[in-house]
């Protein structure tokens, strides 16, 4: 008998006292241990928190982007980038914290206790969350996972190994700062890298533009020819921690799952060991490789980049989006929160009887090439604001329409290290360019294409 | 054209900067109009430099982050300009040509030549109002300065009205919708307990608005602009209608 003033000690089947204050294990009906986040009630009538995941019915893409209902709301990016989650019908997803991502992989760890999300952890750092999601998408499920700046240069050796090891994934940057000194502000110069990797890179304009790109990611990077990871930009905090409008469906319905077994590429092989990365012989097998292999493959990663055009065009409306472009005076090629600071700078031009066209970018790989030598044709200048030092739009716009375009593209005006562009220095371009006048906010070797006086007489604006 | 505003609000932490560019928006919204604001500070501590920017328009409004180059300024503390306590020096950078300066102060203060110059140029319109001293004599404590410069800058405006601004105190106050931060949670139970009950708080602030709004219209504050600006609507719609 055991003294009853005394609490009775637990005791295993070996006899030693079970000191753990952990409470029972959970295990799903697999036996996997229960990790999710949201509270397990004990006991009494419990609602279970996968129900409404458990309802949501898979409709086609077609009906989810162009027929079903929307209902508009006023999110944050981050909020309109779990929305856009919560009805893809994502398998996996793996975070690591970053500024200004953060709240966005938290708010799919929310998804996840919810049952919208089938798998979901915390990685190590952003090497080993990219090489995860490359695991996943091996795997043949439906992957997910943001970072930004510098977790996005940290795990940028995976990121591009994803597109030739033909993984579909859908990566979300919420670009920042990446240069010494440290800061946490917005700059997208992290675009520049993403650029060369040969996967797909779409650049949201707001909440909306990121809702619907991350949704449409997954279906165009899952098509069989594509075959491709894709990575939706949007500009931090500017996009990801303010709130605007968002046309969304309703939380019932979802995207069909990603169908692995019909793909290009076989699936990893998880059921006869050991597991291998791919049954064709030459990738990751480098020291064996012929050259020439190793080329075609590259190849053939960029040529499912350009095949991805016609579903960008059916699902997106096209990789860009030109406005009032005949006939106006001078041009504005934009991207991302440029595209939103541009659309108030024509508006001022307007004011002053200047009428500019808009060409706004949203598929930054593939490039559209083919539009914009179409576009700019007849244009006399052309404006390209950015949110980073370098100008890696205007470049593509000049590679892009060189010998097809006599126009003088100023790159510029751009803001980096977390300003915010003041759209009196986007109109200063475009009054400036057209004017003669050359900008004391833009070098010499920042302006590209015919008619550049460089004696032109300084000016800027009174008050800088 | 389109009627649009880019208002900077500077002013030091427990002032209430960030509280009053919310009723402004909110009023201006409630009004019919659009607006945005994007409030902008470091750590949350008194005196502390704190700044928020206010779009105003009767059109969708695109444009993202802070304001270099505003039509307005208001300026809610002298030590703004005397201590430049502010992410932008001076406190004028960037204000627009014909631009308003609205600024709490018992009187006008002595800028240095070259400021009081550089404004000239601009033709700037500077309007001191006693906003702290109004939240006293009405509301009894000073808690209230925000709210005699945000009836003031509608006045000078016109971009809302003294019932929507009303309303927007209930909404700040009784609404669920407005996420504070830490401290101005913090501040929030200090100045209700001050104020003893809800009702009375928003009682006092709207008394406090109209002190403010009244003010402005006292001393003719904006009625030149205002009037400049009906000509030239009308001008336009006569022009507009003989096409």
């Amino acid at each position: 008998m055991s003294n009853p003033l005394e609490p009775e000690v637990k005791t295993n089947p070996q006899g030693d006292p079970i000191t753990s204050v952990e409470p029972e294990q959970k295990t799903n009906p697999q036996g996997d241990p229960i990790t999710s986040a949201a509270p397990i009630k004990v006991g009494g009538s419990s609602k279970d928190p996968h129900e409404g995941a458990k309802k949501q019915r898979v409709v086609t893409p077609e009906y989810m982007f162009f027929e079903a209902p929307r209902k508009r709301e006023f999110i944050t990016g981050s909020e309109a980038a779990k929305e856009a989650v919560r009805r893809s019908n994502v398998d996996f997803s793996v975070a690591y914290p970053i500024t200004p991502q953060s709240e966005t992989m938290q708010l799919i760890g929310v998804l996840y206790g919810e049952g919208y999300v089938k798998e979901y952890y915390r990685g190590e750092e952003e090497y080993g969350v990219m090489s995860a999601i490359a695991g996943g998408s091996r795997a043949g499920v439906r992957c997910f996972t943001a970072t930004a700046g510098p977790g996005t240069l940290r795990g940028i050796e995976p990121i591009a190994s994803w597109p030739g090891h033909r993984l579909p994934a859908v990566a979300m940057f919420t670009c920042r700062v990446v240069n010494a000194p440290l800061a946490i502000q917005p700059d997208n110069i992290e675009i520049s890298y993403l650029l060369n990797c040969g996967m797909i890179v779409f650049h949201a304009e707001n909440q909306q533009d990121l809702f619907d790109f991350i949704m449409k990611g997954f279906i165009i990077g899952e098509k069989n020819d594509v075959t491709l990871p894709v990575g939706v930009a949007c500009d931090g905090f500017f996009v990801t921690h303010a709130r605007n409008y968002v046309d969304m469906q309703e939380k019932g319905i979802k995207l069909p799952p990603r169908q692995a077994w019909k793909g290009a590429v076989p699936v990893l092989d998880a059921e006869n060991p050991p597991a291998r990365l791919s049954r064709d012989a030459p990738v990751q097998k480098s020291n064996f490789m012929a050259y020439n292999i190793h080329a075609v493959w590259q190849q053939e990663v960029w040529a499912a980049v350009e095949r991805s055009r016609r579903y960008i065009e059916q699902y997106m409306g096209g990789l860009c989006a030109p406005d009032n472009v005949e006939g106006a005076e001078a041009l504005i090629v934009a991207s991302g929160s440029a595209a939103a600071q541009s659309r108030e700078a024509i508006r001022l031009c307007k004011d002053q009887g200047v009428t500019v066209g808009f060409i706004k970018i949203r598929s930054l790989r593939p490039f559209p090439t083919r539009e914009l030598r179409q576009l700019c044709a007849k244009a006399k200048l052309i404006v390209v604001p950015e949110f980073n030092y370098v100008g890696w739009l205007a470049k593509d716009v000049a590679t892009a329409i060189y010998g097809y375009s006599n126009a003088k593209i100023v790159a510029g005006p751009h803001v980096y290290g977390g300003m915010s562009m003041p759209v009196e220095m986007i109109v200063d371009e475009v009054v400036g360019g057209l004017t003669g006048k050359k900008s004391i906010a833009v070098p010499d070797s920042a302006i590209m294409g015919r008619d550049v006086n460089q004696a032109e007489v300084a000016h800027f604006m009174q008050n800088i | 054209m389109a009627k649009r505003f880019n208002i900077r609000m500077a002013g030091v932490g427990g002032q209430g900067v960030v509280t009053g560019s919310h009723i402004l928006s909110t009023a201006v919204i409630r009004a019919g109009g659009e607006s945005t604001i994007v409030p902008f500070y470091g750590s949350e501590k008194r005196m502390a430099p704190v700044e928020s920017y206010v779009r105003v328009s009767d059109e969708p409004i695109y444009e993202i982050g802070e304001i270099t180059f505003p039509h307005i300024c208001i300026i809610f503390h002298p030590q703004v300009i005397t201590h430049g306590k502010s992410y932008t020096m001076p406190f004028y950078f960037g204000l627009k040509q014909n631009g308003v300066l609205l600024i709490n102060h018992d009187g006008p203060m002595k800028l240095p030549p070259q400021e009081t110059n550089e404004l000239k140029e601009r033709n700037a319109k500077l309007y001191y109002i006693p906003a702290t001293q109004l939240s006293l004599k009405v509301a009894g404590l000073d808690l209230a300065t925000n709210m005699a410069l945000m009836g003031a800058i509608g006045a000078i405006t016109r971009l809302t009205t003294l019932e929507a601004l009303g309303e927007a105190v209930k909404d700040r106050f009784l609404g669920k919708g407005f996420v504070v931060s830490g401290g101005t949670a913090a501040l929030d139970s200090v100045v209700e307990r001050k104020f003893k009950q809800k009702q009375e708080l928003i009682e006092k602030n709207i008394a406090v608005i109209k002190a403010g709004w009244d003010y402005a219209e006292e001393h003719g504050w904006g009625a030149e602009e205002r009037a400049e600006a009906k000509k030239a609507d009308d001008l336009a719609a006569a022009e507009a209608a003989s096409r």
